[in-house]
Protein backbone atom coordinates (compact mmCIF):
# COMPACT_ATOMS: atom_id res chain seq x y z
CA UNK A 1 0.00 0.00 0.00
CA UNK A 2 1.34 3.83 -0.96
CA UNK A 3 3.01 5.24 2.20
CA UNK A 4 2.08 8.80 2.62
CA UNK A 5 4.34 11.06 1.21
CA UNK A 6 6.66 14.00 2.08
CA UNK A 7 4.59 16.67 1.50
CA UNK A 8 1.65 15.66 2.82
CA UNK A 9 3.37 14.09 6.55
CA UNK A 10 4.70 17.93 6.59
CA UNK A 11 1.15 19.31 6.28
CA UNK A 12 -0.17 16.85 8.90
CA UNK A 13 2.11 17.44 11.21
CA UNK A 14 1.07 21.53 10.69
CA UNK A 15 -2.36 20.08 10.93
CA UNK A 16 -1.76 18.28 14.31
CA UNK A 17 -0.04 21.53 15.38
CA UNK A 18 -3.09 23.62 14.70
CA UNK A 19 -5.16 21.14 16.71
CA UNK A 20 -3.11 20.60 20.22
CA UNK A 21 -0.72 23.80 20.01
CA UNK A 22 -3.54 26.60 21.44
CA UNK A 23 -4.09 24.17 24.58
CA UNK A 24 -0.63 23.24 24.72
CA UNK A 25 0.43 26.84 25.05
CA UNK A 26 -2.61 27.65 27.57
CA UNK A 27 -1.78 25.24 30.02
CA UNK A 28 2.19 26.07 29.75
CA UNK A 29 1.05 30.28 30.57
CA UNK A 30 -0.70 28.88 33.51
CA UNK A 31 2.80 28.05 34.86
CA UNK A 32 4.12 31.66 34.31
CA UNK A 33 4.93 33.65 37.04
CA UNK A 34 3.57 37.24 35.42
CA UNK A 35 -0.02 37.59 34.76
CA UNK A 36 1.20 39.18 31.17
CA UNK A 37 1.92 36.96 28.07
CA UNK A 38 5.74 37.02 28.96
CA UNK A 39 7.40 34.10 30.32
CA UNK A 40 8.71 35.77 33.62
CA UNK A 41 9.72 31.75 35.50
CA UNK A 42 7.67 28.87 36.73
CA UNK A 43 4.88 29.77 39.15
CA UNK A 44 2.16 28.03 40.55
CA UNK A 45 0.26 31.08 42.18
CA UNK A 46 -2.63 31.15 39.13
CA UNK A 47 -2.98 27.76 40.39
CA UNK A 48 -3.53 28.61 44.06
CA UNK A 49 -5.46 31.97 43.00
CA UNK A 50 -8.22 29.38 41.47
CA UNK A 51 -8.48 26.97 44.37
CA UNK A 52 -8.62 30.03 46.79
CA UNK A 53 -11.48 31.68 44.48
CA UNK A 54 -14.54 30.75 46.07
CA UNK A 55 -16.83 31.38 43.04
CA UNK A 56 -14.69 29.08 40.89
CA UNK A 57 -14.80 26.40 43.17
CA UNK A 58 -18.73 27.03 44.22
CA UNK A 59 -18.98 26.68 39.93
CA UNK A 60 -16.89 23.40 40.13
CA UNK A 61 -18.90 21.84 42.58
CA UNK A 62 -22.27 22.65 40.84
CA UNK A 63 -20.90 21.39 37.95
CA UNK A 64 -20.06 18.36 39.45
CA UNK A 65 -22.99 18.02 41.20
CA UNK A 66 -24.68 18.49 38.16
CA UNK A 67 -22.60 15.94 35.82
CA UNK A 68 -22.99 13.16 38.24
CA UNK A 69 -26.80 12.91 39.18
CA UNK A 70 -27.20 13.94 35.18
CA UNK A 71 -24.88 11.28 34.00
CA UNK A 72 -26.72 8.43 36.51
CA UNK A 73 -29.73 9.33 34.66
CA UNK A 74 -28.90 9.62 31.09
CA UNK A 75 -26.75 6.60 31.41
CA UNK A 76 -29.69 4.15 33.08
CA UNK A 77 -32.23 5.68 30.72
CA UNK A 78 -29.83 5.47 27.48
CA UNK A 79 -28.80 2.16 28.40
CA UNK A 80 -31.74 1.00 28.92
CA UNK A 81 -33.51 2.65 25.23
CA UNK A 82 -29.90 1.15 23.58
CA UNK A 83 -31.26 -2.57 24.68
CA UNK A 84 -34.98 -1.89 23.91
CA UNK A 85 -33.94 -0.48 20.42
CA UNK A 86 -31.67 -3.16 19.63
CA UNK A 87 -33.30 -5.92 16.91
CA UNK A 88 -36.75 -3.48 17.93
CA UNK A 89 -38.01 -0.72 15.64
CA UNK A 90 -38.82 2.73 17.15
CA UNK A 91 -38.59 5.24 13.87
CA UNK A 92 -40.21 7.83 16.15
CA UNK A 93 -38.14 7.85 19.04
CA UNK A 94 -34.61 7.30 16.78
CA UNK A 95 -35.76 9.99 15.27
CA UNK A 96 -36.17 12.21 17.90
CA UNK A 97 -33.25 10.87 19.29
CA UNK A 98 -30.86 11.98 16.04
CA UNK A 99 -32.94 15.06 16.04
CA UNK A 100 -32.02 16.08 19.48
CA UNK A 101 -28.37 15.62 18.83
CA UNK A 102 -28.36 18.06 15.32
CA UNK A 103 -30.93 20.85 17.28
CA UNK A 104 -28.92 23.64 17.71
CA UNK A 105 -27.58 24.37 21.05
CA UNK A 106 -28.96 27.72 21.57
CA UNK A 107 -32.57 25.98 20.31
CA UNK A 108 -32.45 23.24 22.75
CA UNK A 109 -31.51 25.82 25.64
CA UNK A 110 -34.40 28.63 24.52
CA UNK A 111 -36.88 25.88 23.80
CA UNK A 112 -36.09 24.65 27.56
CA UNK A 113 -36.28 27.77 28.81
CA UNK A 114 -39.65 28.38 27.58
CA UNK A 115 -40.92 24.80 28.60
CA UNK A 116 -39.79 25.47 32.22
CA UNK A 117 -41.42 28.85 31.93
CA UNK A 118 -44.40 27.49 30.98
CA UNK A 119 -44.43 24.97 33.54
CA UNK A 120 -44.22 27.91 36.45
CA UNK A 121 -47.09 29.12 35.84
CA UNK A 122 -48.54 25.94 36.94
CA UNK A 123 -46.05 24.81 39.59
CA UNK A 124 -44.40 26.92 42.09
CA UNK A 125 -40.92 25.86 41.22
CA UNK A 126 -38.28 28.08 40.22
CA UNK A 127 -35.35 27.74 38.07
CA UNK A 128 -32.21 26.14 39.69
CA UNK A 129 -29.69 23.13 40.17
CA UNK A 130 -32.88 20.70 38.94
CA UNK A 131 -33.67 22.21 36.28
CA UNK A 132 -30.33 22.29 34.82
CA UNK A 133 -29.81 18.49 35.82
CA UNK A 134 -33.13 17.66 33.45
CA UNK A 135 -31.87 19.56 30.44
CA UNK A 136 -28.64 17.78 30.85
CA UNK A 137 -30.12 14.66 30.72
CA UNK A 138 -32.42 15.44 27.71
CA UNK A 139 -29.17 16.43 25.95
CA UNK A 140 -26.89 13.24 26.90
CA UNK A 141 -29.53 10.00 26.40
CA UNK A 142 -28.47 10.64 22.77
CA UNK A 143 -24.50 10.59 23.19
CA UNK A 144 -25.36 7.35 25.67
CA UNK A 145 -28.02 5.67 23.57
CA UNK A 146 -24.97 5.91 20.30
CA UNK A 147 -22.68 4.28 22.17
CA UNK A 148 -24.00 1.84 23.78
CA UNK A 149 -25.58 0.90 20.10
CA UNK A 150 -22.17 0.60 19.09
CA UNK A 151 -21.48 -1.75 21.65
CA UNK A 152 -24.48 -4.00 21.37
CA UNK A 153 -23.87 -4.32 17.69
CA UNK A 154 -21.21 -6.49 18.17
CA UNK A 155 -22.74 -8.76 20.93
CA UNK A 156 -24.01 -12.16 19.44
CA UNK A 157 -28.06 -12.35 19.94
CA UNK A 158 -27.86 -16.08 20.19
CA UNK A 159 -26.47 -15.85 23.86
CA UNK A 160 -29.79 -14.23 24.97
CA UNK A 161 -31.57 -17.22 23.13
CA UNK A 162 -29.48 -19.59 25.12
CA UNK A 163 -29.62 -18.25 28.48
CA UNK A 164 -34.00 -17.48 27.74
CA UNK A 165 -34.30 -21.06 26.32
CA UNK A 166 -32.03 -22.35 29.76
CA UNK A 167 -35.09 -21.02 31.43
CA UNK A 168 -33.99 -17.38 32.48
CA UNK A 169 -36.62 -14.77 32.63
CA UNK A 170 -35.90 -11.54 30.14
CA UNK A 171 -35.02 -9.61 32.66
CA UNK A 172 -32.41 -12.34 34.23
CA UNK A 173 -31.35 -12.31 30.65
CA UNK A 174 -30.23 -8.70 30.19
CA UNK A 175 -29.16 -8.12 33.45
CA UNK A 176 -26.37 -11.43 33.80
CA UNK A 177 -25.71 -12.22 29.84
CA UNK A 178 -25.98 -9.22 27.75
CA UNK A 179 -25.48 -6.23 30.28
CA UNK A 180 -22.10 -7.72 31.52
CA UNK A 181 -21.31 -8.12 27.65
CA UNK A 182 -21.61 -4.33 27.12
CA UNK A 183 -20.84 -3.06 30.47
CA UNK A 184 -17.42 -1.26 28.82
CA UNK A 185 -19.73 -0.05 26.19
CA UNK A 186 -21.91 1.60 29.34
CA UNK A 187 -19.32 2.90 31.17
CA UNK A 188 -17.93 4.65 28.35
CA UNK A 189 -21.12 6.18 27.33
CA UNK A 190 -21.19 7.62 31.31
CA UNK A 191 -17.77 8.98 30.55
CA UNK A 192 -19.23 10.61 27.33
CA UNK A 193 -21.84 11.67 28.85
CA UNK A 194 -20.38 13.26 31.62
CA UNK A 195 -18.15 15.51 30.00
CA UNK A 196 -20.83 16.44 27.92
CA UNK A 197 -22.32 17.48 31.18
CA UNK A 198 -19.55 19.51 33.11
CA UNK A 199 -18.57 21.19 29.74
CA UNK A 200 -22.32 22.62 28.85
CA UNK A 201 -22.25 26.50 28.60
CA UNK A 202 -24.50 27.60 26.16
CA UNK A 203 -27.87 25.16 27.41
CA UNK A 204 -27.13 25.99 31.35
CA UNK A 205 -26.56 29.38 31.04
CA UNK A 206 -30.23 29.97 29.67
CA UNK A 207 -32.10 27.62 32.54
CA UNK A 208 -29.80 27.90 34.98
CA UNK A 209 -31.33 30.17 38.22
CA UNK A 210 -29.24 32.34 41.01
CA UNK A 211 -28.02 29.40 42.77
CA UNK A 212 -26.54 27.12 40.55
CA UNK A 213 -23.53 28.70 38.40
CA UNK A 214 -21.56 25.96 36.79
CA UNK A 215 -18.21 26.10 36.04
CA UNK A 216 -17.95 26.97 32.90
CA UNK A 217 -20.62 30.28 33.33
CA UNK A 218 -17.67 31.37 35.87
CA UNK A 219 -15.10 30.68 33.16
CA UNK A 220 -17.38 32.45 30.46
CA UNK A 221 -18.16 35.23 32.86
CA UNK A 222 -13.96 35.57 33.58
CA UNK A 223 -13.39 35.51 29.52
CA UNK A 224 -15.84 37.70 28.21
CA UNK A 225 -13.62 40.69 31.13
CA UNK A 226 -10.62 39.49 29.32
CA UNK A 227 -7.62 36.98 29.63
CA UNK A 228 -7.06 35.86 33.02
CA UNK A 229 -4.09 33.45 34.45
CA UNK A 230 -6.54 32.34 37.13
CA UNK A 231 -8.78 30.77 33.60
CA UNK A 232 -5.73 29.17 32.38
CA UNK A 233 -4.76 27.82 35.59
CA UNK A 234 -8.48 25.91 35.85
CA UNK A 235 -8.50 25.29 32.16
CA UNK A 236 -5.13 23.11 32.53
CA UNK A 237 -6.46 21.14 35.23
CA UNK A 238 -10.20 20.79 33.23
CA UNK A 239 -8.28 19.51 30.28
CA UNK A 240 -6.28 17.37 31.98
CA UNK A 241 -8.70 15.72 33.91
CA UNK A 242 -10.71 15.48 30.96
CA UNK A 243 -8.20 13.77 28.91
CA UNK A 244 -7.81 11.32 31.87
CA UNK A 245 -11.57 10.36 31.31
CA UNK A 246 -11.02 10.11 27.84
CA UNK A 247 -7.77 7.88 27.99
CA UNK A 248 -10.10 5.36 30.38
CA UNK A 249 -12.92 5.64 27.57
CA UNK A 250 -10.93 4.66 25.18
CA UNK A 251 -9.64 1.61 26.77
CA UNK A 252 -13.01 0.42 28.06
CA UNK A 253 -14.49 1.04 24.20
CA UNK A 254 -11.63 -0.93 22.83
CA UNK A 255 -11.38 -3.81 24.84
CA UNK B 1 -42.30 -12.67 25.99
CA UNK B 2 -41.03 -9.43 24.15
CA UNK B 3 -43.24 -7.57 26.79
CA UNK B 4 -40.12 -6.24 29.07
CA UNK B 5 -37.72 -4.54 26.04
CA UNK B 6 -40.71 -2.36 24.98
CA UNK B 7 -40.63 -1.12 29.10
CA UNK B 8 -37.27 -0.39 28.70
CA UNK B 9 -38.07 2.55 26.01
CA UNK B 10 -40.27 4.04 28.42
CA UNK B 11 -37.89 6.03 30.40
CA UNK B 12 -36.53 7.31 27.43
CA UNK B 13 -39.90 7.96 25.74
CA UNK B 14 -40.77 9.88 28.05
CA UNK B 15 -37.42 12.03 28.65
CA UNK B 16 -37.70 12.49 25.09
CA UNK B 17 -41.72 14.12 24.99
CA UNK B 18 -41.40 15.83 28.14
CA UNK B 19 -38.07 17.69 27.46
CA UNK B 20 -37.53 17.50 23.96
CA UNK B 21 -40.80 17.67 21.59
CA UNK B 22 -42.55 19.22 24.39
CA UNK B 23 -40.36 22.36 24.93
CA UNK B 24 -39.73 22.45 20.97
CA UNK B 25 -43.88 22.22 21.09
CA UNK B 26 -44.03 25.52 23.17
CA UNK B 27 -41.72 27.35 20.97
CA UNK B 28 -43.84 26.70 18.29
CA UNK B 29 -46.94 28.19 20.05
CA UNK B 30 -44.81 31.55 21.40
CA UNK B 31 -43.43 31.93 17.79
CA UNK B 32 -47.43 32.95 17.04
CA UNK B 33 -48.40 34.79 19.89
CA UNK B 34 -47.59 38.65 20.12
CA UNK B 35 -45.62 40.68 22.22
CA UNK B 36 -47.02 41.70 25.18
CA UNK B 37 -46.78 45.20 26.63
CA UNK B 38 -44.31 44.02 29.55
CA UNK B 39 -42.03 41.70 27.42
CA UNK B 40 -44.95 39.09 28.31
CA UNK B 41 -46.88 37.18 26.03
CA UNK B 42 -50.54 37.63 24.34
CA UNK B 43 -52.90 36.72 21.95
CA UNK B 44 -54.00 37.12 19.10
CA UNK B 45 -52.70 34.46 17.25
CA UNK B 46 -50.16 36.26 14.47
CA UNK B 47 -47.68 34.86 11.95
CA UNK B 48 -46.42 38.66 12.84
CA UNK B 49 -43.24 37.23 13.87
CA UNK B 50 -42.46 35.50 11.25
CA UNK B 51 -42.82 38.23 8.59
CA UNK B 52 -40.40 40.47 10.39
CA UNK B 53 -38.03 37.56 9.37
CA UNK B 54 -37.94 39.54 5.91
CA UNK B 55 -36.84 42.82 7.54
CA UNK B 56 -33.57 43.45 5.69
CA UNK B 57 -31.67 43.88 9.02
CA UNK B 58 -32.27 40.30 10.23
CA UNK B 59 -32.05 38.97 6.77
CA UNK B 60 -28.27 40.52 6.48
CA UNK B 61 -28.02 38.65 9.76
CA UNK B 62 -28.90 35.70 8.08
CA UNK B 63 -26.78 35.54 5.27
CA UNK B 64 -23.69 36.41 7.34
CA UNK B 65 -24.35 33.19 9.49
CA UNK B 66 -24.88 31.21 6.18
CA UNK B 67 -21.66 32.87 4.67
CA UNK B 68 -19.79 31.91 7.65
CA UNK B 69 -20.54 28.76 8.16
CA UNK B 70 -20.14 27.53 4.50
CA UNK B 71 -16.77 29.43 4.52
CA UNK B 72 -15.68 27.37 7.60
CA UNK B 73 -17.03 24.18 5.74
CA UNK B 74 -15.02 24.93 2.76
CA UNK B 75 -11.95 25.25 5.28
CA UNK B 76 -12.99 22.47 6.98
CA UNK B 77 -12.73 20.01 3.83
CA UNK B 78 -9.68 22.00 2.43
CA UNK B 79 -7.50 21.61 5.82
CA UNK B 80 -9.51 18.21 6.90
CA UNK B 81 -8.76 16.45 3.55
CA UNK B 82 -5.46 16.18 3.44
CA UNK B 83 -5.33 15.13 6.90
CA UNK B 84 -7.99 12.23 6.07
CA UNK B 85 -5.95 11.13 3.57
CA UNK B 86 -2.48 11.27 5.11
CA UNK B 87 -4.03 8.98 8.20
CA UNK B 88 -5.64 6.71 5.60
CA UNK B 89 -2.03 6.12 4.39
CA UNK B 90 -0.29 5.70 8.06
CA UNK B 91 -0.66 2.00 8.19
CA UNK B 92 -0.34 0.89 11.76
CA UNK B 93 -0.48 4.18 13.20
CA UNK B 94 -3.80 4.83 11.89
CA UNK B 95 -5.48 4.49 15.16
CA UNK B 96 -2.88 7.08 16.73
CA UNK B 97 -3.20 9.46 14.90
CA UNK B 98 -6.87 9.06 14.54
CA UNK B 99 -6.92 9.48 18.14
CA UNK B 100 -5.35 12.57 17.91
CA UNK B 101 -8.04 14.44 15.97
CA UNK B 102 -10.87 13.25 18.14
CA UNK B 103 -9.22 14.38 21.30
CA UNK B 104 -9.17 18.10 21.35
CA UNK B 105 -13.04 17.66 20.57
CA UNK B 106 -13.67 16.23 23.64
CA UNK B 107 -12.09 18.48 25.60
CA UNK B 108 -14.01 21.65 26.89
CA UNK B 109 -15.72 23.42 23.66
CA UNK B 110 -15.23 26.92 26.19
CA UNK B 111 -12.04 26.03 26.77
CA UNK B 112 -10.69 25.76 23.05
CA UNK B 113 -12.49 28.93 22.58
CA UNK B 114 -10.70 30.58 25.01
CA UNK B 115 -7.34 29.61 24.11
CA UNK B 116 -7.90 31.27 20.66
CA UNK B 117 -8.78 34.53 22.91
CA UNK B 118 -5.54 34.09 24.71
CA UNK B 119 -3.68 34.05 21.09
CA UNK B 120 -5.21 36.57 19.63
CA UNK B 121 -6.22 39.42 21.91
CA UNK B 122 -4.55 42.67 21.28
CA UNK B 123 -2.45 41.60 23.76
CA UNK B 124 -2.13 38.09 23.23
CA UNK B 125 0.92 35.95 22.23
CA UNK B 126 1.19 36.39 18.73
CA UNK B 127 0.77 40.00 19.42
CA UNK B 128 3.61 40.43 22.10
CA UNK B 129 5.56 37.76 20.03
CA UNK B 130 5.27 40.02 16.69
CA UNK B 131 6.25 43.19 18.86
CA UNK B 132 9.34 41.76 20.78
CA UNK B 133 10.58 40.62 17.40
CA UNK B 134 10.13 44.24 16.09
CA UNK B 135 7.64 43.25 13.09
CA UNK B 136 5.15 45.30 14.09
CA UNK B 137 4.81 48.67 16.53
CA UNK B 138 0.84 48.32 16.97
CA UNK B 139 -1.03 44.92 17.90
CA UNK B 140 -2.77 43.74 14.99
CA UNK B 141 -6.48 43.35 15.29
CA UNK B 142 -6.97 39.46 14.86
CA UNK B 143 -9.41 38.83 17.77
CA UNK B 144 -13.37 40.05 17.37
CA UNK B 145 -14.00 39.75 13.47
CA UNK B 146 -15.14 37.60 11.41
CA UNK B 147 -12.16 35.72 10.34
CA UNK B 148 -11.28 35.07 14.20
CA UNK B 149 -14.94 33.22 14.17
CA UNK B 150 -13.99 31.81 11.05
CA UNK B 151 -11.05 30.19 12.90
CA UNK B 152 -12.62 29.50 15.83
CA UNK B 153 -14.92 27.14 14.11
CA UNK B 154 -12.76 25.29 12.08
CA UNK B 155 -10.48 24.66 15.09
CA UNK B 156 -14.00 23.58 16.84
CA UNK B 157 -15.20 21.47 13.85
CA UNK B 158 -12.23 19.99 11.85
CA UNK B 159 -12.66 16.29 13.69
CA UNK B 160 -16.21 16.38 12.31
CA UNK B 161 -14.81 16.60 8.54
CA UNK B 162 -11.70 14.22 8.79
CA UNK B 163 -13.60 11.67 10.13
CA UNK B 164 -16.68 10.91 7.51
CA UNK B 165 -13.61 11.99 4.98
CA UNK B 166 -11.18 8.90 6.23
CA UNK B 167 -14.14 6.47 6.65
CA UNK B 168 -14.32 6.83 3.20
CA UNK B 169 -11.13 6.46 1.77
CA UNK B 170 -10.43 3.40 4.44
CA UNK B 171 -13.61 1.52 2.49
CA UNK B 172 -12.28 2.91 -1.05
CA UNK B 173 -11.59 0.01 -3.64
CA UNK B 174 -7.51 0.79 -3.88
CA UNK B 175 -7.82 -1.17 -7.04
CA UNK B 176 -9.23 1.78 -8.86
CA UNK B 177 -6.48 3.96 -7.62
CA UNK B 178 -3.91 1.27 -8.88
CA UNK B 179 -5.46 1.02 -12.10
CA UNK B 180 -5.47 5.01 -12.74
CA UNK B 181 -2.22 5.04 -12.38
CA UNK B 182 -1.35 2.20 -14.45
CA UNK B 183 -3.23 4.09 -16.60
CA UNK B 184 -0.35 6.40 -16.93
CA UNK B 185 -2.29 9.29 -14.60
CA UNK B 186 -0.15 11.15 -12.50
CA UNK B 187 -0.41 11.07 -8.41
CA UNK B 188 -2.21 14.38 -8.76
CA UNK B 189 -4.63 13.51 -11.30
CA UNK B 190 -5.57 10.49 -9.93
CA UNK B 191 -6.02 12.35 -6.62
CA UNK B 192 -8.70 14.96 -8.73
CA UNK B 193 -9.79 12.92 -10.93
CA UNK B 194 -10.74 9.56 -9.02
CA UNK B 195 -9.97 9.76 -5.21
CA UNK B 196 -12.17 12.69 -4.36
CA UNK B 197 -15.19 12.03 -6.63
CA UNK B 198 -14.85 8.73 -5.00
CA UNK B 199 -15.44 10.53 -1.29
CA UNK B 200 -18.08 12.47 -2.07
CA UNK B 201 -20.20 10.84 0.47
CA UNK B 202 -17.71 11.26 3.02
CA UNK B 203 -17.41 14.84 1.77
CA UNK B 204 -21.16 15.46 1.93
CA UNK B 205 -21.48 13.53 5.27
CA UNK B 206 -18.39 15.69 7.15
CA UNK B 207 -19.88 19.31 5.10
CA UNK B 208 -23.41 18.59 6.80
CA UNK B 209 -21.66 17.48 9.78
CA UNK B 210 -19.98 20.97 10.03
CA UNK B 211 -22.32 23.09 8.47
CA UNK B 212 -25.22 22.51 11.03
CA UNK B 213 -23.71 23.43 14.01
CA UNK B 214 -21.53 26.02 12.52
CA UNK B 215 -24.42 27.62 11.12
CA UNK B 216 -26.59 27.81 14.85
CA UNK B 217 -22.80 28.78 16.43
CA UNK B 218 -23.53 30.82 19.62
CA UNK B 219 -20.20 30.62 21.89
CA UNK B 220 -17.70 31.17 19.30
CA UNK B 221 -19.01 34.45 17.29
CA UNK B 222 -20.10 35.45 20.63
CA UNK B 223 -16.55 35.58 22.42
CA UNK B 224 -13.99 35.63 18.88
CA UNK B 225 -16.30 37.69 17.09
CA UNK B 226 -17.02 40.25 19.64
CA UNK B 227 -20.42 42.60 19.37
CA UNK B 228 -19.90 43.15 16.06
CA UNK B 229 -20.13 39.45 14.42
CA UNK B 230 -23.39 38.58 15.38
CA UNK B 231 -24.95 35.41 13.86
CA UNK B 232 -28.68 33.32 14.39
CA UNK B 233 -27.50 31.90 17.31
CA UNK B 234 -26.86 35.56 19.15
CA UNK B 235 -29.87 37.04 17.53
CA UNK B 236 -31.86 34.06 18.87
CA UNK B 237 -30.17 34.19 22.53
CA UNK B 238 -30.79 38.09 22.59
CA UNK B 239 -34.62 37.73 22.13
CA UNK B 240 -34.88 35.09 25.24
CA UNK B 241 -32.51 37.86 27.51
CA UNK B 242 -31.94 41.36 26.61
CA UNK B 243 -35.00 41.96 24.24
CA UNK B 244 -37.11 40.24 26.03
CA UNK B 245 -39.37 39.30 22.48
CA UNK B 246 -39.91 35.89 23.38
CA UNK B 247 -42.65 35.36 19.77
CA UNK B 248 -39.61 37.02 17.29
CA UNK B 249 -36.77 34.79 19.19
CA UNK B 250 -38.96 31.38 19.11
CA UNK B 251 -39.87 32.11 15.12
CA UNK B 252 -35.87 32.36 14.37
CA UNK B 253 -35.59 29.51 16.13
CA UNK B 254 -37.96 27.14 14.28
CA UNK B 255 -36.73 28.86 11.04
CA UNK B 256 -33.09 27.95 11.69
CA UNK B 257 -34.63 23.77 12.83
CA UNK B 258 -36.34 24.57 9.61
CA UNK B 259 -33.16 24.87 7.67
CA UNK B 260 -31.17 22.35 9.36
CA UNK B 261 -34.11 19.51 9.03
CA UNK B 262 -34.58 21.03 5.31
CA UNK B 263 -30.40 19.82 5.10
CA UNK B 264 -30.84 16.47 6.91
CA UNK B 265 -33.52 15.96 4.28
CA UNK B 266 -31.58 17.04 1.20
CA UNK B 267 -29.01 14.90 2.75
CA UNK B 268 -30.72 12.02 3.42
CA UNK B 269 -32.62 11.84 0.17
CA UNK B 270 -28.62 11.92 -1.70
CA UNK B 271 -27.12 8.94 0.21
CA UNK B 272 -28.40 5.63 1.33
CA UNK B 273 -25.73 5.87 4.48
CA UNK B 274 -26.89 7.34 7.82
CA UNK B 275 -24.62 10.11 9.62
CA UNK B 276 -23.70 8.43 12.98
Amino acid sequence: MKRAGWTLSIYALAAYLFLHLPLLILAVFSFNQSRFTLWEGFSLRWYAAAVRDSQLMQGAWNSLVIAVVATGLATVIGTLCAYGLWKRNAPLLTGSLYLSLVTPEIVTGISLLAFYEWMFRFLRVQLGMHTVILAHVSFSIAFVVIVVMARLRNVDAQLEEAALDLGANEWQAFRYVTLPVILPGVIAAALLAFTVSFDDYVITSLVSGVNSETLPMVIYAIARRGVNPVVNAISAMIVFGFGALILISERLRAR
Amino acid sequence: MKRLRAWFLAPSWATMLLLFIAPLAIVLAYSFESRGVYGGLSLPWTAESYQRLADPIYLVILWRSVWIAGVSTLVCLLLGFPLALFISQSGSRKNLYLSLVILPFWTSFLIRTYAWMFLLRDTGLINTLLQKLGLIHDPLPLLYNDGAVILGLVYSYLPFMVLPVYATLERLDRTLLEASADLGARPWSTLTNVTVPLCAPGIRAGAILVFIPCLGAYLTPDLLGGGKSVMIGNLIQNQFTTARDWPFGAAISLSLMAIVMLLLWIFARRSSEGLV
